[in-house]
């Protein structure tokens, strides 16, 4: 059996250091953009090379991967990976993330296409719903025998 | 090897395709174009281990002497492997891997379909569970074939290239001979004769759609059902049955 480089969960580990990364000529607003870059939530990407439509590529986009565990469940992000187009994605995401039964069904999305709430925002974001213990149903009586309740 | 059953040499055939492609496609990883392909071309490789150690086992089962997957796929010499040469050509680029891989895919996927059909269970058995990874296997291939094909005009000059490079292993496929012919009249086999049209109206219409040519190769390579075979199956042979000659029964 082969070492799995996959099974940390992220397949981001060939990603070139572009030097735009570092050009003091990208503006303030690129580097504010902030995308689900990497399965890691919310981190910045001004010059990490993500989808860009139009023009060879020198490296593959970065797609989003969802996977349906089975039915009835929603469709849980699992990780990404880089493919030059939706179709290989879409295998890719099937050898990567769903060869030991992972899952029924597979979405994959261009990464460039999430929109992520920022770190700095998460106060503001969140903080708000810690105190409001009432929004959580805990102050029924759960009859007895009822268990997915 | 003549004592050889012919059923026992017939699974023996198959099951050898598959592990000398399983070994050359392992070579890929960790040295793919990218991470997700090395992957892909791992997962493909397991696939085919899987069938060769089902192949194999039945083998030796109806052989009879005692031989198990791994006697067979461990203590046998070049001159007893009895696959086809197509799959111990060297890896070359990513093209020619590609290119090896539609035309050996869309082969297993005609052979396969038929082979459920086999009045022999165990091979009607396992030709029914191979029959959709190799679907996957095609249509893995045929993909990279359509955009490497139909991509920049290096992507399709190796294409290509790849295509030419695998062309003259392509003929002994559908090479029949008598264990083929004996056992289809009993349908147990399938005779490979039969399985070159529908392959080719497979392959030709990527083949048209990826903008290549098909190759008009001037030798064909013989005789790897009889056990003649390229220098290059000696090499992978000793890189795969190191460690269980050098170490005789060992697992982990």
């Amino acid at each position: 059996m082969p070492a799995d480089p996959a099974s940390n969960g992220t397949t981001d580990g060939r990603e070139t250091n572009d030097p735009a990364s570092t050009d003091p000529a990208s503006t303030d607003q690129d580097r504010l953009q902030m995308h689900a870059e990497g399965g890691h939530g919310a981190v910045p990407t001004a010059g990490v090379p993500i989808h860009e439509p139009g023009g060879p590529a020198r490296d593959w986009p970065l797609w989003e991967v969802f996977v349906r565990a089975r039915r009835g469940l929603s469709h849980s992000h699992v990780g990404s990976l880089h493919a030059p187009d939706a179709t290989m994605a879409l295998r890719n995401a099937r050898d990567v993330y769903t060869r030991r039964q992972e899952g029924v069904s597979l979405w994959v999305v261009p990464a460039g296409m999430i929109t992520a709430s920022s770190p700095d925002e998460k106060d503001s974001f969140f903080d708000p719903a810690a105190d409001k213990v009432y929004r959580h149903p805990t102050f029924y009586d759960v009859p007895e025998g009822v268990d997915h309740l | 090897m003549s004592e050889m059953p012919a059923l026992a040499m017939y699974a023996l055939r198959l099951g050898d395709d598959a592990l000398v492609l399983s070994h050359r496609l392992g070579e890929w990883i960790s040295v793919a174009p990218a991470i997700e392909e090395d992957i892909a071309l791992g997962n493909i490789g397991l696939d085919l281990i899987g069938q060769a150690r089902a192949l194999l086992t039945y083998a030796g089962e109806v052989e009879g002497a005692g031989r198990t997957e791994d006697d067979l796929a461990y203590l046998r010499g070049e001159r007893d492997y009895l696959n086809v040469q197509l799959v111990e050509v060297p890896n070359g680029d990513f093209g020619a891997t590609i290119a090896r891989q539609l035309v050996f895919s869309t082969y297993q996927l005609e052979l396969y379909e038929r082979l459920q059909g086999s009045a022999d269970p165990t091979l009607a058995g396992v030709a029914g569970k191979a029959v959709k990874e190799v679907a996957y296997h095609r249509e893995h291939a045929a993909l990279w074939v359509l955009r490497l094909g139909d991509g920049t005009e290096e992507s399709h000059r190796r294409m290509q290239t790849g295509l030419d490079t695998m062309w003259p292993y392509v003929a002994e496929l559908f090479e029949g001979d008598e264990v083929d012919r004996s056992l289809s009249t009993e349908r147990i086999a399938v005779d490979p004769a039969g399985l070159r049209d529908p392959w080719w109206s497979s392959v030709s219409s990527v083949l048209a759609e990826a903008t290549l040519d098909e190759p008009a190769p001037r030798w064909r390579a013989r005789g790897g059902r009889r056990g003649i075979h390229t220098e290059s199956l000696g090499f992978l042979l000793a890189e795969m049955q190191h460690l269980h000659r050098s170490h005789p029964g060992a697992s982990w």
